[in-house]
């Protein structure tokens, strides 16, 4: 009897590249079982939700039209005229906050889990740059529809970068393209988005996936000291795949949901000569940063109240962002309590910041 | 020649390649990035410095009114104040770079970005704007309002 086709292709591509190897490694993978392991479904979601990007954002390049008088048009054509170009605009801009939103449990899961100790630093690493470049990617693709209010954001956006001490100008009229922000600024928005930034993020992706199958799942460290007869684990294929799939099958529908029952609205067309709107905000998820600039006084001490908040935030970042590396305690194992008062204060401080911005 | 200077020579031969080396590689590095940074820096645009506008005829805008107008390619904000006097200003906030407008309620200049006021005068009076709206000087010739420059 003949074989079927899948083995028969599977044969063909074994003899040439040896998969046996592969598929050892698979059968032996196995997914740690305890009381926090729900959070490791929140990679896999990022991941799938940035799947979504990439191809929702390729359907929107079939029609997108880069340029002052052109970008508005061609969205309003893209949402009025092509079949389900309403949804699949929308797809794009639900996702893109639910992505952002599960990188967010993601890393904050991985924080207080304390993951990113040895030997994973290079993981949370990789996973901090793609956290930044997902912000950059909401800021820069915001603005490419052209309407008034991610014309507003970006201009206050780019200004901000504007204060930075020394290179602060040169920051801003490199993302500007020039003084103001114009059709310039999205042209380079454009570019940042659709290729800079996809290319650098899909190679952090990369780094960061390889690194999570030669290392396996990081454990708690408390429940870490269990010996491995009381250990429970299950097997990654294909268990827990399925439970991975089921679970973005259920995403899928979340956004299907969102998508049709809140559209995503156009807005205005961006009109270089109009004041401000009333009631003008950032995306939620800089809402936090933009309420604190808000209550910091014009002069603080001796600098602009502004540089002050904008250092302190990109000193925290960093600091935020180096962690494995001066959080010993977790890296020997021991508890670290600090570590996580310190997570909650920034947790807390974040969700309080982001419903006074929403409600002000 | 002794063993000792061969190895001298041999030295000092090995200093002068990696000195030729490295400054080549320095030379080759910058000419691949002095272009690169060079091209990422916009150009100045060639446009002409404005130094007056026409901002239409005085019956055009209302009294105890604002409107923006274009000055270049920077927004100012022409107030026809309830005394009925004509003023402009800068409409670009001190703070951020947002465009402000006229608050008839307030009888204020207001940025809606993050709540910036400044009073009739572009002074910046409350909120978190650094410094006051620069002023333009407003002439009515016959009926028609002109912007321009403060010398």
């Amino acid at each position: 009897m003949k074989k079927p086709l899948w083995k028969r292709i599977y044969t063909w591509v074994d003899e040439r590249v040896t998969l046996e190897d592969l598929v050892t490694f698979l059968g032996k993978k196995y997914v740690p079982l305890h009381r926090h392991s729900i959070w490791y479904y929140f990679g896999g979601v990022s991941l799938f939700l940035f799947i979504i990007q990439v191809v929702t954002g390729i359907l929107l390049l079939l029609y997108y039209k880069g340029g002052e008088e052109l970008a508005f048009e061609s969205v309003q054509f893209l949402m009025a005229k092509v079949h389900f170009g309403w949804l699949i605009r929308s797809i794009h801009s639900w996702a893109a906050n639910l992505f952002i939103l599960a990188g967010m449990i993601h890393m904050f899961s991985v924080y207080f889990g304390k993951a990113y100790r040895k030997p994973r630093e290079m993981t949370w690493l990789t996973g901090m740059l793609m956290f930044f470049l997902a912000m950059g990617f909401g800021f820069s693709g915001y603005l490419l529809p052209w309407n008034e209010l991610a014309f507003f954001a970006t201009k206050v956006g780019t200004d901000i970068a504007g204060v930075v001490p020394f290179f602060g100008k040169s920051i801003m009229e490199f993302l500007r393209g020039g003084e103001d922000v114009t059709g310039a600024t999205l042209s380079r928005f454009f570019g940042f988005h659709v290729a800079v930034f996809p290319g650098i993020f899909t190679l952090l992706l990369g780094i960061h996936l390889i690194l999570v199958q030669r290392q396996g799942m990081s454990e708690p460290i408390e429940d870490g000291v269990n010996d491995a007869h009381t250990r429970k684990t299950m097997p990654f294929f294909p268990n827990f795949l399925l439970r991975d799939l089921l679970l973005w099958l259920i995403v899928l529908n979340l956004i299907a949901i969102l998508a049709v029952f809140f559209p995503w609205e156009l807005g205005k067309k961006a009109d270089l000569f109009a004041s401000a709107p009333a009631g003008i905000k950032p995306e939620w998820y800089f809402l936090f940063m933009f309420q604190t600039l808000k209550y910091l006084p014009a002069q603080l001490w001796i600098i602009d109240g502004e540089i002050f908040g904008i250092m302190v935030f990109g000193v925290a970042g960093l600091l935020w962002m180096l962690v494995p590396f001066w959080d010993r305690k977790s890296s020997k194992g021991e508890r670290s309590r600090r570590i996580n008062y310190l997570g909650v204060i920034a947790v807390m401080y974040i969700i309080i910041l982001t419903i006074l911005g929403w409600t002000s | 020649m002794n063993e000792s200077m061969t190895a001298q020579t041999q030295e000092g031969k090995r200093g002068f390649l990696k000195f030729v080396l490295s400054g080549s590689l320095l030379a080759l590095a910058g000419s691949i990035f002095y272009p690169i940074f060079a091209y990422l820096k916009p150009p100045k645009s060639g446009e002409v410095e404005v130094s007056s506008v026409k901002a239409g005829k005085v019956n055009e805008i209302e009294k105890d009114s604002g409107k923006i107008v274009k000055f270049g390619t920077k927004p100012v904000i022409l107030l026809r104040t309830a005394g009925d006097e004509l003023r402009a200003f800068s409409a670009t906030c001190t703070h951020l770079d947002c465009t402000v407008q006229y608050k008839k309620e307030m009888g204020l200049i207001w940025c809606a970005c993050h709540n910036g006021k400044y009073d009739m005068n572009g002074r910046n009076v409350s909120g978190p704007p650094p410094r006051p709206l620069d002023e333009y000087r407003v002439v009515v010739q016959g009926d028609e309002i002109i912007i321009s420059k403060k010398a």
